[in-house]
């Protein structure tokens, strides 16, 4: 498709930065001449779904800072302040808490996508490994920023969590003093872990988004058939499989991003607790070190690997169950990171994989999911047992991918993607 | 036209009487039937089983009832609980109660009537008093969303109600005092087993008391009447749930209201980006 020429002041303004700025040459690399495969479905919006939602969280979070007091004395009737005094703050705040949900939910699902078609593979190791950090990011913002508001469910949530780290042999008591910054959970914990939630973390995910997109650029996305675009290019060098990410998938995620808003304000306006989950019954009353609550349960979206922190229920080599748990849990959270060298399948995509690889994702989403179900009960001795099981089952797709994806029959990769 | 509420503190012994409509009456007579057939419930004596909820469906919209609710509120309740995250400005706003008929019979302090619903209780002393500090009651009707969904669940979504069960437990709460000698102020709760506080109703609902046959099977009796018949009571503790369920979130009705528009400007606004999109993708071929 010819270019148009810019014409007149435009063009001489667009001019007079390229010979100060790569402007019209970024662009290009990274929009109008950007080929991205044509055959993206619907897992594919996620990750520009998961960029409009950091931008919304940020954005909502510098507001909700403009009023938010981050002592053990002011968090809790700052956050009311910002619920009733604020204009619309009850709108930013719930934006906000709403976002953390829904951030973890397009992640998951990004993620999973990864999964499905073989992303992680070569030569988008290193685009993996990345996401990976992202991932690792989030989570420790989201717990940090969920001891903000200062409630009962965050203080004894965050006391829960912390105290795992004093389960490091040796050094653990004093780690755990270190990271509160106090002998105990106290205004000090909640001053840091502001300053971590609002500045720190914030710059580090927004260098390693950059940096995410930039791993991707160089390489070229992946697509459901798993096929490399870049091998069958016409006469310009433009691949015969792509199409410019300008005007094509910008258009399209803008209709994405609409559709995922519906969705997204039906939560926000009508269900801004979702039955308990995306706000905790305990965090409406304030944080108190005296009462704790029936049944402490981190959010949602971590409840799978605390699930299998509890499901380490025994000792081992005389060190106490507790560091098994976090080392149980600390590996499900890091293992997905080796996966570009666990999966020896011929081919990229589970469209062509063999059975095993098809029944072993589906065995993964499912403990996957029981786990987190898990996480948010109270433990009981059949629930510890299938945490156990399903903990197992998690495992096995990892450590077993190997062999499986190894021996299994698979079909041929096509030359060139499918519309399917 | 606002609803003007005259609010005045009780007298001793005068009948508290409401406004009688025939939405008001049928409303009475289920809430009385309701009442009774829980009161043949068994209900569990041992504290670790948990009391059998009456539901309860607020509804913003009535500002008679919240107007009640905050006058009975703020004379039975304040002098312990705090509403100290809630102003009293916002309150007479929201309430449709103009400001200088609200300072001069329901502010009792002589603070500013911007100022937030704070009381004179203090932290120690009530600690002596009763054990641990009355707690701040703005948002009890949210925190006790858990207890108060058990068993529930299913009425409440399908009364409209999807914000959780914490009214219905408050509302039962209000009801469940029964006497006990054992307690220290003489009086336990069934909805929440020992609980530190008296029975502040007491005037208005008379005396309870728990009828056990064997241990499980137990229902609440009311011995002497109050100032207030039973329908009357019931009515009079839906108005203090109610106002309570408005001040845990003020913003309510505006965050449905104001959704309603949000989704259907999305909905067209969906409409045009898939028109738009499905334009630009006609020229991808297959």
């Amino acid at each position: 498709m010819a270019q148009r020429q810019a014409t007149g002041m435009w063009a001489s303004f667009i001019t007079w930065l390229d010979a100060r700025m790569p402007v019209t040459e970024t662009w290009e690399y990274h929009l109008s001449k950007y080929y991205a495969p044509k055959n993206f479905n619907v897992w594919y919006i996620f990750g520009s779904l998961s960029i409009f939602v950091l931008v919304m969280q940020i954005i909502t979070g510098i507001w909700l800072t403009m009023s938010y007091v981050p002592t053990g004395e002011g968090a809790f009737a700052s956050v009311e302040y910002i619920m009733r005094d604020v204009e619309l703050g009850w709108l930013i705040r719930y934006l906000h808490s709403t976002g953390a949900s829904a951030f973890f939910i397009v992640v998951y699902l990004h993620m999973f996508r990864g999964l499905m078609y073989g992303s992680y593979r070569t030569p988008r190791e290193l685009l993996w490994l990345i996401g990976m950090a992202i991932y690792l990011c989030l989570v420790v913002e989201g717990f940090l920023g969920y001891l903000l508001p200062w409630g009962n469910m965050s203080y004894w949530g965050a006391q829960v969590i912390v105290s795992l780290v004093g389960a490091v042999p040796w050094i653990g008591p004093d780690l755990m003093e270190w990271v509160r910054g106090d002998f105990l959970m106290s205004g000090i914990t909640l001053n840091r872990f502001f300053a971590l939630h609002v500045a720190a973390l914030p710059i580090v995910l927004i260098v390693l988004v950059f940096l995410h997109l930039v791993a991707l650029h160089h390489v070229g996305s992946n697509n459901p058939d798993g096929v490399e675009i870049k091998q069958n290019t016409d006469e310009n060098g433009v691949p015969r499989d792509g199409i410019a990410f300008h005007p094509y998938y910008t258009v399209h995620d803008i209709h994405g991003v609409v559709v995922f808003l519906f969705i997204f304000c039906v939560a926000v306006f009508f269900a801004p607790e979702m039955f308990g989950y995306f706000i905790e019954a305990p965090n409406f009353t304030v944080a108190d070190p005296l009462k704790t609550p029936d049944h402490i349960a981190p959010v949602w979206y971590y409840t799978p690997f605390y699930a299998m922190l509890r499901a380490a229920t025994f000792p081992l080599l005389g060190v106490p169950a507790k560091f098994w748990g976090l080392v149980v849990m600390g590996s499900a959270i890091l293992v997905p990171m080796v996966l570009p060298w666990l999966d020896k399948s011929p081919v990229k995509s589970i469209r062509y994989k063999g059975v095993a690889s098809k029944v072993m994702l589906g065995l993964f989403t499912i403990s996957f999911l029981v786990l987190g179900y898990l996480g948010t009960i109270p433990p009981n001795p059949f629930a510890t047992l299938l945490a156990q099981a399903m903990t197992m089952v998690y495992f096995s797709y990892f450590i077993l991918m190997p062999w499986y994806t190894r021996v299994e029959k698979t079909k041929p990769e096509p030359d060139r993607v499918t519309m399917r | 036209m606002p609803r003007i509420c005259i609010a005045e503190r009780p007298r001793a012994g005068a009948p508290f009487s409401l406004p009688s409509t025939p939405a008001r009456r049928s409303v009475a007579v289920a809430r009385t039937l309701l009442l009774a057939f829980l009161l043949t419930l068994p209900l569990a004596a041992s504290p670790s089983e948990v009391a059998v909820l009456d539901l309860m469906v607020p509804d913003l919209r009535d500002l008679p009832s919240l107007q009640r609710g905050a006058k009975l509120y703020l004379n039975y309740c304040h002098g312990c609980h705090t509403l100290k995250y809630q102003r009293f400005e916002r309150t007479a706003e929201d309430l449709g109660i103009p400001n200088e008929l609200f300072k001069q019979n329901l502010i009792f302090t002589g603070v500013k009537i911007g100022s937030l619903m704070d009381n004179s209780m203090d932290d120690q002393t009530s600690r002596n008093w009763f054990g641990a500090p009355p707690p701040d009651l703005t948002m009890v009707t949210r925190a006790r969303r858990k207890e108060g969904s058990r068993g529930l669940f299913f009425q409440n979504l399908a009364s409209g109600h999807l914000e959780g069960g914490g009214p219905s437990w408050v509302y039962t709460f209000l009801r469940s005092f029964y006497v006990d000698a054992a307690r220290p102020f003489g009086v336990n709760n069934v909805v929440f087993p020992d609980v530190g506080m008296p029975n502040v109703l007491e005037d208005l609902q008379g005396m309870q008391r728990l009828e056990c046959q064997g241990r499980h099977a137990c229902k609440l009796v009311l011995d002497d009447g109050g100032a207030l018949t039973v329908e009357e009571f019931d009515q009079a503790m839906y108005d203090i749930v109610n106002f309570l369920w408005y001040t845990s979130e003020p913003s309510r009705l505006d965050r449905y209201r104001i959704g309603v528009y949000v989704l259907l400007f999305i909905v067209i606004l969906g409409v045009f980006t898939y028109l738009l999109n499905r334009e630009f993708w006609k020229d991808v071929h297959e």
